[in-house]
């Protein structure tokens, strides 16, 4: 019994129906999807309600970050301080432009130029990969500086952030007969309190960069992905959607990089 | 409107059995055998079956362990277990029913089967993040059953700081890595479904033509894409305090413990209404196909789900009242919480409008739909109390929260999934299950439940404590009447998983429409085929519309009524 | 003395506690109205419901139902979204007043501390009496407490004054009642902190206020060891010598410092509440008071809640020097061992 026969027999009823294309589907169009249309329109959607997703969790992290700065300002100017401004700003440069060969690429995708796509790609890859050895490098220095949090943090005593000239530490005035502070014989120098807060900052710092690190290793695993397809002639103008879907999250890669960098390096830096 | 003149040729009020076996034909679920072709399925139907397996596997888990609290609630003394066993197993109780069954059960099995079916597409718009949302589950279900298996965590399931950073030496990490986990798959459900309603939707099926239970889920993924992604932090920072010492919430490391309360109840509260959402939406869809007329409402019903969604992310410090928090904000907090509790309060009164000269039939699922009803309500507006401030004084922390939480977890969710599952198991399986011995199961629920728990309201009015391994001798009466009811409602869920596993076996064949309902999952075959639809259907029609005579073309023409108010 | 079993209608079925307090009559009142408001919209919907269900059942398999078309649709809808809509406000209204008062304790409420830990209560009055997991109190008479903790959250819950208030490390919360009914009720802990939650109950015991006093004047019960006065303290701390007049002071002086408002460096105003005097100990670091330098150590881990509670009750016992008088910090150090100072809490 044909299916059509079956589904009468039990009751089932032929809906009116779309006049869609017999034959076989057509190549690069996912077997669940009707037209390329919506194939790219879903992926499109799809990435952004992903990102959107991001937004939310990034914006955890920057909650912490903002009730914390405002209750430990000191300690916070005291960590950001710690930071490479420098090395920060390169980065940032590096990003930006990373996200311009990025809008190249999927310029040239929609164009179909299988080249141009490639070629941008590494490109990006080579940018996104300067920037991660950067991080590197500032990371390992956090490491040599004992600014990792953990019970090996500690922050030197010159480092501390200073109240009319004279460093705010927690020595009692000499002379004074017998109680022994136990935080003068520590190993960490400075108020137990700075410590603490300044170690927050740093987790804050290894937390938001880590995080924004691991998208940005995520990203540049997902564009060599791309490299295959790209020279092969995958992509073109109906069917670009992987190269748009992933420009778009190194764009927002990108953009969190922005908000980390001033929050992180350039705390307390004016003037 | 074109009207359909080949509908059902024999609907009935029950599902009948076809008359002649059928012929075999292909569907989703003999389309190909082999774990290979489960475990690597893209097909949205196959992984709600998986989904089916596992959320079952957790619900049976953590419905032991309330077993055994409930046992040893018997006695005031705490004689069956130790109190860490029993502070363990409260903890694990909470964690596996919400995380690994009620967040994911409705949307995993059902949404995921049906969503597809009633836009009618082929498929979800990322099948293959579909099965990824579910290895990811199973994944963070590991990771917690591993952690239960090593004794499990005594923090309660709120895990709050600094408890949970500094003073217990359980799995807390582990658990809360496994709950990190799992939360992706819930994002990823959420991603998946809103992709899916805005592009999926087959020709001429514009928003308002939705079915109400299409509109409850894409309400609820969307509170999943916001909420989840605060949770997953939270962990991240609990776990950062616990391993690392950073001082975050501990304030003997320089942090704030009402912070953490901030942090978790920011997305635990709206994570109450992914558990509940779905089960309205089903419900919805099971008044109109058992009173065969529209939602009264319709546009109101649908928009109450967006209010739901939106609004319940504005209330969390109701949890808050008296834990430090400004009377300011508790006041803010307060009116808010009163506000959230109107859309639900629309929806009641919508579906039972939605009776009055209805043509309804007493079925299974309809009964588990008024089940809801009348729990929910109940549940409901002990919500509205406990967003007294006046009330809450007294009542927070205590069993009356436990029972407000229950009636509409249980008497709510739970009766919205088993109401679902009873009406779209013919279409699902393609098979039926024994009439008289479902309602058996219905009604054995609904009594067990309510002995169960109504008895703790009056507990929490009388002030005993929530999470308490041993009581004062007075309320030894109203605890043994809660567990007595436990016994009950524990055997009530034995009969449904009893008999529909008998019926995958045993149970007489469902033709495509047993009910005689409209929706277009009803227009396919039961078991649906692969691609769902022979061809992609064009929808000319709205939801619900069973008054356009197509339903029983042998009927005369149905009176449209003005409804006079007098 | 055993805590009587709660009340009720009939002698075997209670429904609420004993209320013991004016607080708790109102709350009750609240509770039950509101009960019976939603009692009566519940029955209303299950009766339609009931009803509906019968007599529009299904008569014939092929019957349907009828279709409800028209305007009144938006009036139901408006209906029950507004009416609702103004119940529930006006219960919210109703439960904030009650709220509110219970967050403002009257000016002449006796200040008692409580502090919470795993798995004990460990409560102080005003004089020094100290008790654990019990709390006498006398009738009649305002009772505010300082509530924290020295571990994890804890809750102090008094069912029979239908209150309970959260204690929380690292800070004070307060909550008062005013018992007028004597007896002995209940004092359970209403937030979970581990092992022993359960068993971190005890008893409140109102008693005639004559009864009281004679009870305050007696010995504080064994098992809490002689905590230092807060005098003693501030000299065995060494706060004295900077909290001290003349040329070598480098720290504000404390006298009748209790509720004034402290300007700190950067403009900043504060209220030197209990609260601030405990920061100024464990993190000194946080507010500086304008015109001093940084320098204060902080003392957190070095003192146990109850010494710092000493310490802030001695610093409130501290009054506004009058001109030629020597104020008691410069003595300290020669005075004998006093007995613990009056009460002077409240003064604000």
């Amino acid at each position: 019994m044909s299916p059509e026969a079956h589904s009468a027999a039990i009751g089932a009823r032929a809906l009116p129906s779309a006049d869609g294309h017999e034959g076989a589907h057509p190549p690069g169009l996912a077997h669940h999807f009707e037209s390329y249309e919506q194939q790219r329109e879903s992926a499109s959607l799809g990435m952004w309600v992903f990102l959107v997703t991001e937004i939310m969790f990034f914006g955890g992290l920057f909650t912490a970050y903002i009730l914390y700065r405002s209750k430990y300002p000191a300690a916070f100017i005291a960590g950001s301080h710690q930071l490479d401004v420098m090395l920060g700003t390169v980065n940032t440069a590096v990003l930006i432009c990373s996200s311009l060969t990025m809008a190249m690429a999927v310029r040239s995708a929609q164009l179909g130029r299988s080249k141009a796509i490639a070629g941008f790609l590494v490109a990006t890859i080579v940018l996104g990969s300067v920037f991660l050895g950067i991080k590197a490098t500032e990371y390992h220095h956090k490491w040599v500086e004992h600014l990792i949090p953990g019970s090996d943090f500690h922050l030197e005593l010159e480092h501390l952030p200073t109240h009319h000239g004279k460093p705010v530490t927690s020595e009692l005035p000499t002379g004074i007969v017998g109680e022994s502070r136990a935080d003068v014989a520590l190993p960490m120098a400075g108020p137990k309190d700075i410590q603490a807060h300044t170690q927050l900052f740093f987790f804050l710092y290894f937390g938001m960069t880590g995080l924004h690190a691991l998208h940005m290793v995520i990203g540049v695993g997902l564009l060599a992905w791309l490299i295959r397809p790209s020279l092969r002639g995958r992509f073109d103008g109906n069917n670009h959607n992987y190269v748009e879907g992933i420009g778009l999250y190194w764009h927002f890669v990108d953009i969190v990089w922005i908000f980390l960098f001033p929050l992180l390096y350039l705390v307390g830096r004016h003037g | 409107m074109t009207a359909h003149s080949d509908f059902p040729a024999h609907p009935t009020d029950f599902p009948e059995p076809i008359e002649e076996a059928p012929e075999p034909y292909e569907h989703y679920l003999n389309h190909k055998y082999g774990l290979a072709s489960w475990l690597l399925t893209r097909d949205h139907k196959r992984i709600a079956i998986l989904y089916l397996i596992s959320i079952s596997f957790f619900f049976l888990l953590g419905g032991l362990m309330a077993v055994i609290i409930r046992l040893e609630l018997t006695t005031p003394e705490g004689d069956l277990v130790q109190a860490d066993i029993y502070n363990r197993l409260f903890t694990m109780h909470g964690i596996l029913m919400i995380f690994f069954f009620l967040i994911p059960a409705i949307p995993g099995v059902l949404g995921n089967f049906l969503i597809p079916l009633m836009i009618g597409a082929k498929d979800l718009a990322f099948p293959k993040i579909n099965l990824l949302s579910w290895y990811i589950y199973v994944i963070g279900g590991i990771f917690t059953f591993y952690a239960l298996l090593t004794g499990g965590v005594d923090t309660g399931w709120t895990f709050y700081a600094p408890l949970s950073t500094g003073y217990t030496n359980t799995p807390v990490v582990m658990v809360a890595l496994g709950i990190f986990i799992t939360g992706f798959s819930s994002i990823l459900t959420g991603l998946n479904f809103i992709v899916t309603i805005h592009r999926m939707r087959a020709p001429g099926l514009t928003w308002f033509r939705l079915p109400l239970f299409v509109w409850a889920h894409y309400a609820t993924s969307l509170i999943q894409i916001l909420g989840t992604p605060v949770i997953a932090i939270t962990i991240l920072l609990l776990g950062a305090e616990r391993i690392a010492g950073v001082g975050i919430f501990d304030p003997k490391l320089g942090g704030d413990p009402v912070l953490f309360q901030h942090f978790f109840w920011f997305y635990s509260h709206p994570a109450v209404y992914i558990m509940i959402l779905p089960a309205m939406g089903v419900v919805s869809e099971l008044i109109a196909a058992f009173a065969r007329k529209p939602v009264f409402g319709y546009h109101f019903v649908a928009f109450a789900s967006i209010a739901i969604a939106v609004l319940g992310f504005l209330v969390w410090a109701h949890h808050m009242f008296v834990a430090g928090i400004s009377v300011y904000a508790a006041a803010v907090f307060s009116i808010l919480s009163m506000l959230v509790a109107i859309p639900s309060a629309v929806k009641v009164f919508n579906w039972t409008t939605t009776l009055y000269k209805g043509s309804i039939s007493w079925d299974t699922p309809m009964l588990y739909a008024l089940g809801f009803i009348g729990l929910f309500t109940i549940g409901g507006l002990t919500g509205v109390m406990l967003a007294t401030l006046g009330i809450d004084i007294h009542v927070h922390d205590t069993y009356f929260v436990v029972a407000h939480f229950h009636y509409i977890m249980v008497g709510g969710a739970i009766m919205g999934y088993m109401g679902g599952l009873h009406y779209w198991w013919p279409k699902i399986t393609g098979k039926l299950y024994p009439k008289f011995w479902s309602k058996v199961g219905a009604l054995t629920i609904f009594l067990g439940f309510n002995v169960t728990f109504f008895p703790q309201f009056l507990l929490g009015y009388l002030g005993m404590p929530r999470r308490y391994h041993t009581y004062p001798n007075e309320f030894q009466v109203l605890n043994v009447m809660s567990s007595a009811g436990a016994t009950v409602l524990g055997l009530g869920y034995l009969i449904p998983a009893i008999y529909f596993i008998w019926s995958m076996r045993y149970g007489k064949d469902a033709s495509a429409n047993p009910w005689g309902a409209i929706g277009l999952e009803w227009e396919t075959n039961s078991p649906p085929p692969v691609e769902n639809f022979d061809k992609p259907p064009v929808v000319t029609w709205g939801a619900y519309e069973y008054h356009e005579a197509r339903v029983m073309p042998s009927l005369p023409p149905p009176k449209e009524e003005v409804m006079r108010v007098t | 003395m055993s805590i009587p079993p709660p009340h009720g209608f009939l002698p075997n079925a209670p429904l609420f506690p004993p209320r013991a307090s004016e607080m708790a009559r109102d709350i009750d009142l609240l509770f039950f109205t509101t009960l019976g408001i939603t009692v009566f919209f519940s029955s209303l919907i299950a009766v339609l419901i009931f009803y509906f269900m019968i007599r529009y059942r299904r008569r014939s398999p092929t019957q349907v139902g009828v279709y409800l078309k028209g305007g009144s649709t938006l009036l139901l809808e408006s209906t029950w979204i507004i009416g609702p809509l103004v119940i529930s406000l006006a219960i919210f209204a109703w439960g904030a007043r009650i709220f509110f008062a219970a967050a403002r304790p009257p000016p002449d409420a006796k200040q008692y501390y409580v502090i919470g830990k795993q798995w004990m209560w460990k409560i102080e009055h005003p004089g020094g009496r100290r008790e654990i997991n019990e709390l006498h109190v006398p009738r009649g008479q305002a009772v505010k407490l300082k509530l924290t903790s020295e571990d994890v959250v804890h809750s102090f819950y008094l069912p029979a004054m239908r209150i309970k208030n959260d204690a929380i490390p690292g800070r004070y919360t307060t909550m008062w009642f005013n018992a007028d009914t004597l007896g002995t009720f209940h004092l359970f802990c209403a937030e979970y902190c581990g092992t022993e939650h359960s068993r971190m109950v005890g008893r409140i015991i109102v008693m005639e206020p004559a009864e009281y006093e004679r009870w305050i004047g007696g010995e504080s019960p064994g098992g809490v060891s002689g905590v230092p006065s807060g005098e003693d303290l501030f000299v065995a701390k060494a706060c004295h010598t900077c909290h001290r007049e003349g040329s070598t002071a480098r720290a504000p002086l404390l006298h009748g410092l209790m509720g004034k408002t402290v300007h700190l460096e950067g403009g900043q105003k504060a209220t030197a509440d209990e609260t601030y005097i405990r920061e100024s100990i464990v993190n000194p670091a946080a507010k500086i008071v304008a015109g001093y330098q940084p320098i204060m150590p902080t003392y957190r881990g070095q003192l146990s809640e109850e010494e710092i509670i000493q310490l802030i009750r001695y610093v409130a016992s501290l009054k506004e020097p009058t001109v030629g008088e020597p104020t008691s910090a410069g003595k300290a150090a020669d005075r004998p061992a006093e007995s613990p100072p009056s009460q002077s809490e409240g003064a604000r």
